[in-house]
């Protein structure tokens, strides 16, 4: 299907990893402003019919809190909060997430705009998707500048979830926490073993089969390109436009 | 209830403040942190509840920042925020880097009016290696084990800043479901609030407005600005501007562009009458 958009492939990979039967239930998923890739596929998964409670926190109408924003994170500390999306300027092989920059603290090298609830949400979500489309040596690297949110804790300290899975423009990696690795789960088309190899900082585990990361099937791109396009129109208009060409209502 | 004047306002927040602000997307005042720059304002310290957007970027740029603590500087889908890059870079900004929790603990252990909270997480990130006035304890009533967790201290701002829709004649402010506005406010010492408009009665009086307003006890001043949040949206009475913002983002990658910027928007009397 080669008029697949690679977002369209992103957003229903990222659905398949939400409604993994190997993981907990996602009842409640929450996404962040920056994440209209996750926001998409948590649309999917709510149009193919699966009840699950989305908080969208920054839906300008409609906005699940009134408690401000607190909210989410003491949901979230009270464990009701299901499953949390999060990306990183760096991801390092054992999971661990730099949102603040390179180089010398406070990221004197480049500065991202920081750590934002990621210290906390990585923690206390019962799972977490990393999400970064950029796969290349600068962004997984061996270990990251400076850490952000911890991919694994020392036994003893409470933690609630771990990554389960990092989604890329180029493959779908597992997490193992037991082992704080990365394993090859599929691959994009036109990827292969040796080209993720030589576009990942950090080592991982392969498996005998790696397959490859399936295409949408034709329900799941006309719910992305009709009703979950409509969902996300207010919140996302950027990529609204660039992925669906669709605007908004002036 | 009298409002004072925008300027006014600006010259009562003294130089060298803790000065907590909400991000773009949850009502600061831009006319106010305008006025702060025509003033000439120096050395606050911003907080970010719980992170900092357009009106941070265009204090730091205007050299009225000292130190900044919050969990994030950005402008949204505009990108990284342009003048905080660059203070980062140069060094001339402190950074107390935060996560969005511990902001909102801080400031709640502040509105209890006890010495410090704790939060769970952290513990593993730089960000608790780089705060010496937070604590990791024991838990005192874990039932096995050690089980650290993190303490707080409460902090207490200066003064509070946002934006509301509406002021009564009473001083109460309507904001609506925005409540970290109202954490802002009880925590801090002083409460500025610019407001679109100011109207006859009392917000307490009616039960649909009373939960979405703060009560005057916590509310220090008002002063009318209309479309005092622009180019950030206002709850439903008006949107995000995202052509001024691409604007702004664009001019303030330098320092040079960043001064036309504000020779336009900021200082000019057409920028001045507008607000």
């Amino acid at each position: 299907m080669s008029d697949v958009k690679l977002e369209e492939r992103l957003a229903a990979a990222l659905a398949r990893l939400i409604l993994d039967p190997g993981t907990p239930p996602a009842r409640h998923i929450a996404v962040g402003a920056a994440s209209p890739l996750p926001a998409a596929a948590c649309w999917l998964v709510r149009k193919l019919g699966h009840p699950v409670r989305l908080s969208l926190l920054h839906k300008r109408s409609g906005n699940p809190f009134t408690e401000g924003t607190r909210e989410l994170f003491d949901l979230t500390g009270q464990g009701r909060i299901d499953l949390f999306f999060l990306g990183g300027g760096q991801i390092d092989g054992q999971a661990n997430l730099n949102l603040v920059g390179t180089g010398e603290w406070p990221g004197r090298d480049v500065r991202f705009p920081g750590s934002f609830g990621s210290a906390f949400m990585y923690v206390m979500a019962h799972r977490t998707i990393l999400f970064r489309e950029e796969h290349s040596p600068r962004v997984l690297v061996e270990k990251v500048d400076n850490v952000s949110a911890p991919g694994v804790n020392p036994p003893g300290v409470f933690r609630r979830g771990h990554a389960q899975a990092l989604v890329t423009g180029r493959c779908v990696f597992h997490f193992h926490p037991d082992r704080a690795r990365f394993s090859l789960l599929s691959l994009h088309p036109g990827e292969t073993v040796e080209s993720i190899r030589a576009a990942t900082g950090f080592e991982f585990d392969i498996p005998a089969e790696v397959p490859q990361t399936p295409d949408p099937t034709p329900e799941e791109l006309a719910l992305l390109r009709g009703p979950v396009c409509d969902e996300m129109l207010e919140t996302y208009p950027e990529f609204c436009a660039r992925v669906f060409n669709r605007k908004a209502a002036a | 209830m009298t409002p004072t004047t925008l300027e006014a306002m600006a010259a009562s927040v003294p130089d060298g403040a803790l000065v907590a602000m909400p991000p773009d997307n949850s009502l600061p005042s831009i006319a106010l942190a305008k006025a702060l720059v025509r003033r000439g304002a120096r050395n606050l310290r911003l907080l970010g509840v719980p992170v900092a957007g357009f009106a941070a970027d265009m204090l730091i740029g205007a050299g009225c920042v000292a130190e900044i603590e919050t969990s994030a500087v950005s402008l949204g889908e505009a990108g990284f925020a342009p003048r905080f890059s660059a203070a980062v870079k140069a060094g001339t900004l402190r950074v107390r880097d935060c996560t969005c929790p511990a902001v909102h603990t801080m400031l709640q252990a502040a509105e209890k009016g006890v010495p410090f909270m704790p939060l769970r997480g952290l513990i593993g990130s730089d960000i608790l290696a780089h705060r010496p006035d937070w604590k990791v304890i024991p838990n005192p009533y874990a039932e096995a084990g050690e089980d650290p967790i993190v303490l707080l201290p409460a902090l207490q701002p200066d003064v509070a800043i946002f934006h509301a829709v509406m002021a009564d004649a009473e001083g109460n402010v309507w904001l609506g479901r925005r409540r970290e506005c109202a954490t802002i406010a009880h925590a801090s010492g002083r409460a500025l609030v610019t407001v679109e408009r100011v109207v006859p009665g009392n917000f307490l009086e009616d039960e649909r407005l009373a939960p979405g307003t703060i009560n005057a006890t916590y509310v220090t001043e008002v002063a009318i600005a209309e479309r005092g949040a622009q180019p950030v949206a206002l709850l439903d009475e008006y949107g995000f501007d995202a052509a001024y913002v691409a604007d702004y983002a664009r001019m303030a990658k330098t320092e040079a562009g960043f001064a036309e910027w504000l020779a336009r928007e900021v200082f000019s009397d057409r920028a001045a009458a507008a607000e």
